[in-house]
This record gives structure tokens, C-alpha cells and sequence, in this order.
């Protein structure tokens, strides 16, 4: 269906990944099988909570100070910046961002995570921050590790950054992961390969960018994230 | 137009990214409203409880007003209460404690908004929690849905000592899968 015969469609299933996709093992019995039930907008849709400056703390973009006790985080220091944007193309202001990730050894804080990697002292990796008036976000962090899991025989997560976004309303919710360029992992991973659509998942690899980078300190990558939501022009077609 | 983003899986380990001490109580003892506890378990197609699953909801005020500039009586919303709650689950489910929303027009019942997240889920489902003890079929959307499949919105009521508690478990999949809507 294109957005001009389902004024209410938020989600364009042409690019996000479907419930049910067997080489990721644990959507078998999670994905919910019945078609999902077209919902008009109403007014509980077209709001939702609000963030501003003062739920925010001043090191909570900055993922090397954060959670440090004794001195800095061990791994490669990076800086994660971009663009949060509506269907429009205009940058979406006031975006809550959380994101959370392994540590350099691949390694999360977690009871679960049995990884026999390192954990280490002065590094949580948690943190969140809010766009700025034109959507634009950035984050100081450490570049996560690789790491295995038990999906099928010699699994191994690409190294990914979790981002979470609560954007203007109920409908412009988010949860996805960020990639790195030139991964050999990607292209064995079956919550990337999920996306059917080539091109849609490409756009969850950052791309290396030299204006962010900084001179003897840290690589710097750029992420844009387009948010699906309810204030979008319906009646905009694709170009 | 932009294409969107992609959704992600959650993965099992949101927790310390995700879940804060106190995300999941959306009142303080000014709060207006009936306080409820609104409690229950994701269960996966076997039946069996997801213990790493992220519940989100979105709801009104005791008026029926939202925190939020978009809702014309933005101004008159509950101070106390801004509407937005999430609840890691574990062996025992998700909790809120939260109020009973007043119905947002043109609905007369209310009704709360709610996310799921998963391991296994690459992208959230979404649904809604209406309540026993109204008549929801004079919400126009509930009384759209498939008869048969409609009651798995709705949260039972239950008076306890520790006061009220609304009961509602969501079926990711299975005879009773929770209905589940495209937004």
C-alpha cells in the first residue's frame, strides 16, 4: 500500500523488518501472526511525553565520563553524531535519544551476558541527550566489541550502538541499532539481515565522517535516523 | 519523502540503558485520579512468560488531557502526571502503578497506549488497554475490532487490599495473541 491509499499508516513495511524471520531464532515464537489492525490517528496517538533540558544531565552524552571511577574507559574513543529527521526531512527538535552498547571487549553489563570478555571499571555504556532545535544530536563514546551469541553455530553480533528515540508523539518511537562501515559481520547477522530492503538497512551503518573526527582524540561517525510519525504530509508522494 | 529508519530489536540487555528506577510509577500522592496498579505478563507462543521484554504506555489524565501541546486543553492537564511510564518485565511480568485515564473525545471509555520490545522482536508492537468495567464497545475503534479477538484489550478489574489492580497479559502470538495495531 503507498502512503495515499492508507492516510493512517505510520510504518512503511517497505523498509522495516517483519516479526517473523526464522534465521533470527527467537522471533518464531514472538511475532504475533495475525495481521496488524489499521489504527486511526486520535489524540492519544498524536501526543506523547516531552522532554526537555532539565531531564537531562551534563555528562549523560558523554559515555567516557559518565560512569568513570578511576580514569578513562579502555577502547577507542568516538564520536557519534547526527540528524534526526521526519519523513519531510525536517529536522524533528527535542528528540529524547538513549542509547546503550558492549564495551570495547564486547562485553555488556548485564546478569545475562556470560561473554568471557572484560568488563570494565569506568564504563557503563549508557547514555542519552535530546536533539537540538534543528534534530541534531551527539554522543562521546567508546567503539563496542564484537561479540558471540547463541543464535546458530559461530554467531557474532556486529558492533552495534542501541538507540532508542521518543520524538514528538506516540507515533514517533523508535528503537534500531547503528552499524559500522566496512564490518565483515554485517552481512552473517540475522537482526540486520531482518530488513528485507538493501538499501533501508544500509541506512543503519554510519557513515566515517572527517568534520566530526577530532585531531589527535577521536574517529567521528555520522547517523541520521528518519522518524515515522503522524505530522508527516500525507499527500507528498515519493519523488 | 525520506524513507524511514529501520527498526532494531531491543536485545536482551536494554536494561541499564532503558529501565530506570521509578519508570514504571507515574504517580505521586498529588496525582488526581483512581491510583491502580496495572500489572501482567508478555507471554510468547508457548505460553511462556518473556522475562526480557520492555513495556512502554501512553495515557491521558484523570480529565482525559494530555501533557502536551498538541492536546487544546494542554494548559489544564495534571501537573502531577505526565502520562508515560515503562516497565522492564521479569518473571513476574510488568507493573505501573498509574491512574485510571478519563476518556479522551470523541471516545466516552477510556483507554491507554501501549509498546512492547523484545529480544526476538525486530520491530515494537503496539496496543491498547481498555477496562473491564466499561462498556467499550462505545469506543467506535474497539467496537471495530473482531468480536473474538477484541477482549484481549481488556485489562480485569480487581479490588485488593493494596487497592485497585487492573490485570492484562499480552499474547505476542497464539490462540489468545493480543491484537495488535499498525502504527
Amino acid at each position: 500500500m503507498s502512503h495515499s491509499e492508507s492516510p493512517h499508516r505510520v510504518l512503511d513495511w517497505s523498509v522495516q523488518p517483519p516479526y517473523l524471520y526464522s534465521p533470527y531464532v527467537a522471533t518464531v515464537r514472538r511475532a504475533p501472526h495475525h495481521p496488524l489492525v489499521p489504527l486511526p490517528a486520535s489524540l492519544l496517538e498524536r501526543t506523547g511525553p516531552v522532554y526537555g533540558e532539565g531531564d537531562i544531565g551534563p555528562l549523560d552524552h558523554d559515555l567516557t565520563r559518565n560512569a568513570a571511577k578511576n580514569g578513562e574507559p579502555l577502547g577507542e574513543r568516538i564520536i557519534v553524531t547526527g540528524r534526526v529527521l521526519d519523513e519531510s526531512g525536517r529536522g524533528v527538535p527535542g528528540v529524547l535519544i538513549e542509547i546503550w552498547q558492549a564495551n570495547a571487549a564486547g562485553r555488556y553489563i548485564h546478569k545475562n551476558d556470560q561473554h568471557d570478555a572484560p568488563l570494565d571499571p569506568n564504563f557503563v555504556g549508557a547514555g542519552r541527550t535530546l536533539t537540538d532545535d534543528q534534530g541534531y544530536y551527539r554522543f562521546i563514546t567508546i567503539k563496542p566489541g564484537a561479540y558471540p551469541w547463541r543464535n546458530h553455530h559461530n554467531a557474532w553480533r556486529p558492533a552495534h550502538i542501541h538507540f532508542s528515540l521518543i520524538g514528538r508523539n506516540f507515533s514517533e518511537r523508535l528503537v534500531t541499532q547503528m552499524y559500522f562501515p566496512g564490518d565483515p559481520l554485517l552481512k552473517y547477522d540475522p537482526i540486520y539481515q531482518g530488513i528485507p530492503n538493501i538499501k533501508a538497512r544500509e541506512r543503519l551503518i554510519a557513515s566515517f565522517d572527517l568534520e566530526t573526527t577530532r585531531p589527535e582524540w577521536a574517529l567521528g561517525y555520522r547517523f541520521d535516523i528518519v522518524l515515522a510519525g503522524y505530522d508527516r504530509t500525507y499527500f507528498e508522494e515519493e519523488p | 519523502m525520506r524513507p524511514q529508519s529501520p527498526s532494531q530489536t531491543v536485545g536482551p540487555f536494554f536494561a541499564f540503558g532503558l529501565v530506570r528506577e521509578g519508570g514504571n510509577v507515574l504517580v505521586n500522592e498529588k496525582t488526581q485520579g483512581e491510583h491502580i496498579l496495572l500489572r501482567g505478563q508478555v507471554l510468547d507462543g508457548d505460553g511462556v512468560p518473556v522475562d526480557d521484554a520492555l513495556v512502554e504506555i501512553w495515557q491521558a489524565d484523570a480529565q482525559g488531557r494530555f501533557r502536551h501541546p498538541a492536546d487544546p486543553q494542554y494548559a489544564l492537564s495534571d501537573p502531577h502526571f505526565r502520562g508515560f511510564g515503562r516497565s522492564g518485565t521479569t518473571g513476574e511480568g510488568f507493573w505501573f502503578r498509574t491512574i485510571k485515564p478519563g476518556p479522551v473525545p470523541p471516545s466516552p471509555v477510556p483507554c491507554i497506549a501501549v509498546r512492547v520490545f523484545a529480544r526476538g522482536m525486530l520491530i515494537h508492537a503496539v496496543s491498547r488497554v481498555y477496562f473491564s468495567d466499561h462498556d467499550n464497545t462505545q469506543d467506535p475503534l474497539f467496537a471495530s475490532l473482531d468480536p473474538a479477538r477484541r477482549e484481549t484489550l481488556v485489562a480485569r478489574r480487581h479490588l485488593t487490599p493494596a487497592g485497585v489492580v487492573y490485570r492484562w497479559d499480552i499474547h505476542l502470538q497464539g490462540p489468545q495473541e493480543t491484537i495488535f495495531f499498525d502504527l
